[in-house]
């Protein structure tokens, strides 16, 4: 039987188009369907989001030929300096800095505004045989046939493949309807994003900042600009969510000082309540979860693009791979590779993220100083201190070609 | 039919037919060893034949022959490359199991009921021989190989795979396997049929063919899967050769 293609991916954020590409690259044909319509994805307004791109997951960019597009839009992170403020004191005396100069590799990562990524995904998929684009399109059903699989969508179109892939996000619907469950739990916090214009310039030093309500990351953007991620409670979140723009700055301001002079919004503001969710499985049959949908793990390392990318690069080398020795690729045995190849990875970074997130989220006085210990050892050790540069770098694991920059 | 297949061994692999492509069944060893074993067979074709793997339907126009092909473990992925296949086998039973299969993948394969000799005898010809697992069950295997030389057109390439003899090899494939794991119902493999590499390089040349590589097929426990290793062909190993 001739199907419309051989893999369909539900969900066209950001891991949804890589995957296409990647599987394109490899002689597969795709289609997509994302349920925002192209007027909205094509959109040049700057909306506030940006992403932190570990090296790894730029290497794995320009192995797709989408680097290039974006380079030069892109803000090396030259610098990554931890600290354990409280409100009011600005950046605490002890603090753990990462330089990019420490590894011979480059910068650890580059900061990249999601309308220019979104953007140089949809022209690559749009220049790439073999990837069919369906986007303001909902799937409503699908359902796994002898021979493949089929989704039914929200215009009575149907589509069929020889599997499919989630890439719909932390409450993934794809998940669901394949009888996937969830396992996680609530932060009580919730992420506040926006961007900023400060006076001052940055240098390409990010900074994450320890406090007693949760992180706060100040991640540069290209000129005096940055990227907050800034958690808070959630009662408190939503209050300053839901508050006009001085009320918002003025909460935000003592948070980390004074260091880039003054402060003004630049775009939407988001904000995100924090859960952490696994699900239970990464694949069912003809069926496999990538990025949030597998995994939404908790913002504090900026680790969610990239562990999806991760997935990305993983997904496609063991389908591309498969496909080059013969092997029918939707077949158990051959997802279980993909499943046997992340589901460590990820329950690492979750569990790890996790830890970190209720250690630093304290006021406790002993904690503090055991803290503020820790920073000092790392700061002094320089071989720790070039292992948590590689790991933030994304160089660190068993990496898939695609994150070492190599086709598939 | 003339046959240098012991009837006994026939009659185990008959038992077994049915659970050919339950990937946690009985095949489960073959199973787990196929992506490695197709690593190498792939890379074999595609390096003698001058063959893009990466390029649709790589093995198109080449005619393949799978000798003891069971329930389609190797043919199906040659169909799928693009080769024209013939799977070949002693036990009757096998034949419509892989017919089946293949039918409900939408491929095309020619499954037949018969052995190597009868074949060459019909003067049958092909571009590649798979002969995998095999020759540790036939029960005169030089005359076995010669049937195999005799199928390839010149230039022609077989790859043939079995189980070297030697103390380990007892203990990992019929204690390990047979009896600890279970991978294999006892009484599968019997150790003195065991070749090792050299006796079957030997072997390959008295049948008229060049053995050009061999390789070995290891088992990590701590992956829980096969890789293919230059040095240690202690246990399962593989060979190719060429007929010049």
């Amino acid at each position: 039987m001739t199907h419309d293609a051989d893999i369909l991916i539900v969900g066209g954020g950001l891991n949804g188009p890589a995957l296409a590409l990647a599987l394109a690259k490899g002689g597969l044909r795709v289609a997509l369907m994302d349920a925002q319509p192209l007027e909205h994805l094509r959109s040049d307004t700057f909306d506030g989001r940006a992403y932190a791109l570990a090296l790894a997951s730029v290497r794995a960019l320009g192995a797709l030929g989408i680097w290039a597009q974006i380079a030069d839009h892109a803000q090396p992170i030259l610098q990554i300096k931890a600290s354990d403020g409280r409100p009011g004191e600005g950046i605490a005396p002890f603090f753990l800095q990462f330089d990019h100069a420490e590894i011979e590799e480059g910068p650890m990562g580059h900061m990249i505004e999601d309308r220019y990524l979104r953007r140089a995904l949809l022209d690559a998929m749009a220049e790439t045989p073999g990837i069919q684009h369906h986007p303001g399109e909902t799937v409503t059903a699908q359902q796994v046939t002898g021979a493949g699989v089929q989704v039914t969508l929200a215009s009575g179109r149907m589509l069929s493949a020889r599997m499919l892939v989630g890439c719909d996000g932390r409450n993934s619907p794809t998940a669901s309807r394949a009888g996937i469950a969830r396992t996680g739990w609530d932060y009580g916090q919730t992420a506040l994003v926006c961007a900023i214009r400060h006076d001052l310039p940055h240098h390409g030093c990010a900074h994450q900042l320890f406090l007693p309500a949760g992180p706060l990351a100040i991640l540069p953007l290209p000129g005096n600009r940055a990227s907050i991620v800034w958690s808070e409670e959630t009662a408190r979140a939503e209050a300053l969510h839901h508050a006009d723009g001085a009320t918002y700055l003025a909460a935000l301001r003592p948070r980390f000082g004074s260091f880039l002079g003054e402060i003004a919004l630049d775009g939407k503001r988001f904000a995100y309540p924090l859960r952490l969710t696994l699900a239970n499985s990464f694949i069912a049959p003809r069926l496999a979860l990538v990025g949030d949908a597998a995994h939404g793990v908790h913002p504090i390392a900026g680790q969610g693009l990239n562990l999806g990318l991760r997935d990305v690069a993983a997904l496609a080398q063991v389908l591309i791979e498969a496909t080059r020795r013969g092997e029918d690729f939707a077949t158990q045995p051959v997802l279980e590779r993909y499943q046997q190849w992340r589901r460590f990875d990820t329950a690492v970074l979750a569990l790890g993220t996790d830890l970190f997130n209720r250690l630093f989220s304290n006021d406790n006085p002993a904690l503090r100083m055991g803290r503020d210990l820790g920073m000092g050892i790392v700061s002094a050790l320089p071989g720790l201190r070039r292992h948590f540069i590689r790991e933030a770098a994304g160089l660190t694991g068993d990496l898939p070609r695609l994150m070492q920059g190599r086709a598939i | 039919m003339q046959t240098t297949i012991d009837p006994g061994e026939v009659a185990k692999f008959e038992a077994m037919a049915a659970e050919w492509w339950d990937p946690n069944g009985k095949f489960k060893p073959l199973h787990m060893l196929n992506p490695c074993r197709l690593d190498y067979i792939t890379r074999q074709i595609a390096a003698e034949f001058d063959r893009d793997l990466s390029a649709p339907a790589p093995f198109k126009g080449l005619r393949i022959l799978d000798i003891g092909c069971g329930g389609g473990l190797l043919s199906e992925p040659m169909a799928r490359l693009g080769a024209d296949v013939v799977g070949a086998d002693a036990a009757e039973r096998n034949i419509p199991v892989a017919q089946v299969h293949a039918q409900a993948q939408g491929l095309e394969i020619d499954y037949r009921h018969t052995t190597a000799e009868a074949m060459a005898a019909a003067g049958e010809a092909f571009d590649v021989v798979l002969n995998m697992e095999v020759v540790e069950h036939v029960a005169d295997p030089l005359a076995y190989l010669t049937a195999c030389q005799q199928l390839l057109k010149p230039g022609g390439l077989m790859i043939c795979s079995t189980i070297n003899r030697n103390s380990k090899s007892y203990v990992m494939a019929i204690i390990g396997a047979e009896h600890v794991m279970r991978w294999l119902p006892k009484g599968t493999h019997e150790w003195s049929k065991f070749i090792t590499p050299d006796e079957l390089y030997d072997l390959i040349r008295k049948a008229g063919l060049s053995p050009v590589d061999r390789k070995g097929f290891v088992f990590n426990p701590l992956r829980w899967d096969w890789l293919l290793s230059e040095r240690d062909l202690s246990v399962n190993y593989v060979t190719a050769s060429v007929k010049r």
